[in-house]
């Protein structure tokens, strides 16, 4: 291969679209190194402290587009405290220096400032895209700055985020010439934005194709706004409160028939079930529906708006859909992949929405079924190996069993065998969360058989520490393990010590891991990063040198080329 | 909205109790800051979470333990941001209200609900049921759901769709004894 010239090589790496696969050409030899450092577009970071900004823009230089993940995942749960780290700026700041043609810039679970935003709206004339998810740190006047000053924004995706709201101008600094607008999402903003200012910037971007609103824009404004977007793919409704006799709702209707080319829909935060049937004409055509944030609509209104869906691929839902609900979705949505059942009542004791009866006619109904989240009150064995049986093709399956370590009701038994069952039929499993009373021996299925494993989660499970080694000498693909409240302790955590290596992370909270653990692992294995996070008040505590038999309440531990990170909090200690 | 088991005799104690809520409902146990600012208290949570196991699995009233438990830091797992919205919705959702008065003959004073929480007639006269139960002599005996409507007339509850009665009703009242059995005819 070294004797053909490298713009072969590159154009045949051009052929490779994963980053592992352009990782794994680029130890071949070093020539292809070179052609393919300098020809990737796309770099992904899994762990912002994996690795130094720097050296990620040094070697690809001619990098376009950027993912960074910060913080590891229980920090959704406020596992983490707030500010442990995964800060944006650092990353900008390399990128403002070492790779000014950026285009596009996509954050997972990171703190980005105003200073961040301000930095990127300015450093880069080519920005395309910037998509935050679960991010915090920022206002309305970063919005601003990026809207001011980011010519030719072709995106600007905002999932999920923390903003302070400073004010509704910022959506008014788009300037009259920007038209190039294709994706906008600010259905987490909480505040007001300038409904005339987004109404003239929606009409003159004229190849929008996603707009999702947030609460606080009215159905008239909606109205007004799809009357201009016929081709609109993806919308999330802002608040969609209106009397069904009002003028307003009738100009909705008309301009939802318009709309042939919407596929996706989510928002309907107050949506009085009646005016659901506005959407009737275009549920024939949805592919995606998300109406997880509306539990006005029960039941019977639930039901009614899905018989139309037939083509759904993907639904999250609350789930005061019940299994009723479920089973009608069964019976009309031939085509999902991905379902997603809230719970509505997360700390009453109110009447059980969705059980395992739901999930089953699930499963039997929709054999295409892939990605499964589903939050129920309660679970059996025989339910969890019908549905393995039936969906042989889930590749993530999560299951939370709302009351912690509740057995299978019927026969007051563990739920091994049914996850058990899960990972035995479902062969392309990348990640899989488990709930319910569970041994050791789910442990020991899931190490056998989980071999396409990437992201395990436990809590509240296992018995001993024969249970975490199943899975540390199993799941030979296994990249993310995150544990909470299970009796795991230092004989595992140094059984298997250079599997760490292989992995991306692992997170251990409210275990038996010890301080003294923690320091063997770090001493063993120097190129893992062994963070000790304290709680808050207990950092006084911290300070008169505890034994190394103290228990650790929160461990997290990942490799990296970077070193001890120099960010870190007083609370968190590296070892 | 069932009361379970053990609540037989605190059903007259409750019923006297001041408190806000639906009726026959048992109002949410406030949530704990999810922020760890208490020393360990996942680890307590984890024990109590044990012990509370082995008394749930003994088939039962899984509600009634769910309700003393102590809620656990970061369980179940939502994302804050669902679960801040989530709040703030039934914020809302509970200021708004269709609340009218329900008056039963006998009984020595009113209560009030909340008519948009039920999807129908059958929900609502098992909720009344509920709410009255504790009053002597209301088991077994005949009694006739009325209300009185936007024009002040008494109707009796179950003849107008739903949605209609829910927009005229103005108060409910309980009839029983000798009226309500003369009164009941074959309409029921």
């Amino acid at each position: 291969m070294t004797y053909f010239p490298e713009e072969v090589v590159e154009h045949i790496f051009d052929f490779l679209s994963s980053h592992r696969d352009r990782n794994i050409v680029s130890t071949v030899c070093k020539a292809w190194y070179r052609v393919e450092r300098l020809s990737r577009r796309i770099v992904f970071v899994g762990n912002c402290y994996a690795v130094r900004p720097g050296r990620v823009m040094a070697r690809f230089p001619g990098m376009k587009c950027l993912s960074v993940k910060g913080k590891p995942h229980f920090a959704d749960f406020n596992l983490v405290p707030h500010d442990w780290g995964g800060f944006a700026l650092p990353w900008i700041e390399a990128a403002a220096r070492g790779c000014p043609g950026l285009e596009e810039l996509r954050l997972k679970r990171m703190v980005v400032s105003d200073e961040s935003l301000e930095l990127l709206a300015r450093s880069f004339p080519n920005f395309k895209a910037l998509v935050l998810v679960s991010c915090e740190g920022f206002t309305t006047d970063g919005l601003a700055a990026i809207a001011t000053h980011c010519r030719g924004l072709r995106e600007l995706d905002l999932q999920e985020n923390e903003v302070e709201d400073h004010g509704r101008q910022w959506l008014s600094c788009f300037p009259d010439s920007c038209t190039s607008l294709e994706s906008l999402n600010f259905a987490c903003l909480k505040g007001e934005v300038n409904a005339g200012a987004l109404e003239r910037l929606v009409a003159r971007c004229v190849n929008l194709r996603s707009l999702k609103l947030n609460r606080a824009i009215s159905v008239e404004s909606l109205a007004r706004m799809l009357a201009r977007t016929p081709h609109l793919v993806e919308l999330g409704t802002g608040s969609f409160t209106v009397e069904h006799r009002a003028e307003a709702y009738q100009r909705l209707i008309h301009a939802f028939r318009k709309c042939k080319s919407l596929k996706s829909l989510s928002g309907f935060w107050d949506v009085a079930p009646r005016c659901l049937q506005s959407i009737y004409s275009i549920c024939p055509n949805l592919t995606v529906l998300n109406l997880s944030y509306a539990p006005a609509i029960q039941g019977a209104d639930l039901v009614k708006l899905i018989r139309h869906c037939f083509k759904l691929q993907k639904l999250w839902v609350l789930d005061c859909i019940r299994d009723k609900g479920l089973a009608v979705v069964a019976s009309t949505c031939q085509e999902l992949q991905e379902l997603r059942v809230f719970p509505s009542d997360i700390y009453g004791t109110g009447t059980a929405a969705v059980t395992e009866e739901g999930l089953v006619a699930i499963s039997s109904g929709c054999s295409k079924l892939n990605s499964l989240l589903y939050f129920c009150h309660q679970m059996t064995n025989a339910a969890l190996i019908t549905v393995a049986k039936n969906c042989p093709h889930f590749t993530r399956f999560r299951l939370c069993i709302l009351d912690p370590g509740k057995p299978d009701p019927d026969t007051n038994q563990p739920l091994d065998e049914g996850f058990g069952a899960i990972v035995r039929s479902c062969k392309d499993l990348r990640r899989l969360s488990l709930s319910g009373l569970l041994t050791d021996k789910v442990f020991l299925y899931i190490g056998e058989y989980a071999a396409r494993l990437e992201m395990l989660s436990i809590a509240f499970a296992g018995d001993s520490d024969k249970g975490m080694v199943y899975v540390l000498n199993g799941c030979k693909n296994l990249r993310k393990l995150e544990i909470r409240d299970s009796p795991f302790g230092d004989a595992a955590l140094l059984e298997n010590v250079g599997k760490y290596e292989t992995m991306r992370s692992l997170w251990m909270s409210s275990c038996d891991v010890t301080l003294g653990g923690c320091k063997a692992l770090a001493a063993k294995m120097p190129r893992l990063n062994v963070e000790v996070i304290n709680d808050r008040d207990e950092s006084d505590e911290m300070e008169e040198n505890p034994s190394d038999m103290h228990k650790v309440e929160k461990m997290y531990v990942y490799r990296t080329l970077a070193g001890a990170r120099n960010d870190a909090p007083e609370f968190v200690e590296i070892l | 909205m069932d009361g379970g088991v053990g609540y037989a005799d605190m059903d007259a104690l409750k019923a006297t109790e001041l408190r806000l809520g639906l009726p026959g409902s048992h109002p949410p146990e406030k949530p704990l800051p999810t922020t760890t600012t208490t020393a360990r208290p996942t680890k307590r949570s984890l024990d109590e979470d044990r012990a509370a196991r082995r008394e749930t699995s003994e088939g039962g009233r899984a509600t009634s333990a769910r309700a003393t438990k102590a809620q656990v830091v970061g369980w179940p797992p939502i994302r804050s941001y669902r679960k801040n919205s989530f709040q703030a919705m039934k914020a809302t959702a509970e200021a708004a209200g269709l609340y009218v008065k329900v008056s039963m003959d006998g009984a020595p004073y009113l209560r009030k609900i909340d008519l948009e929480v039920y999807k129908g007639y059958r929900e609502l006269r098992e909720a009344l049921e509920d709410m009255f139960k504790c009053f002597e002599g209301c088991k077994g005996s005949e009694y006739a759901i009325t209300y009185e409507d936007k024009d002040g007339d008494l109707m009796l509850v179950g003849d107008v769709p739903w949605e209609m009665f829910t927009s005229s009703c103005k108060k409910l009242r309980i009839i029983r004894g000798a009226e309500a059995i003369r009164g009941l005819g074959s309409s029921q």
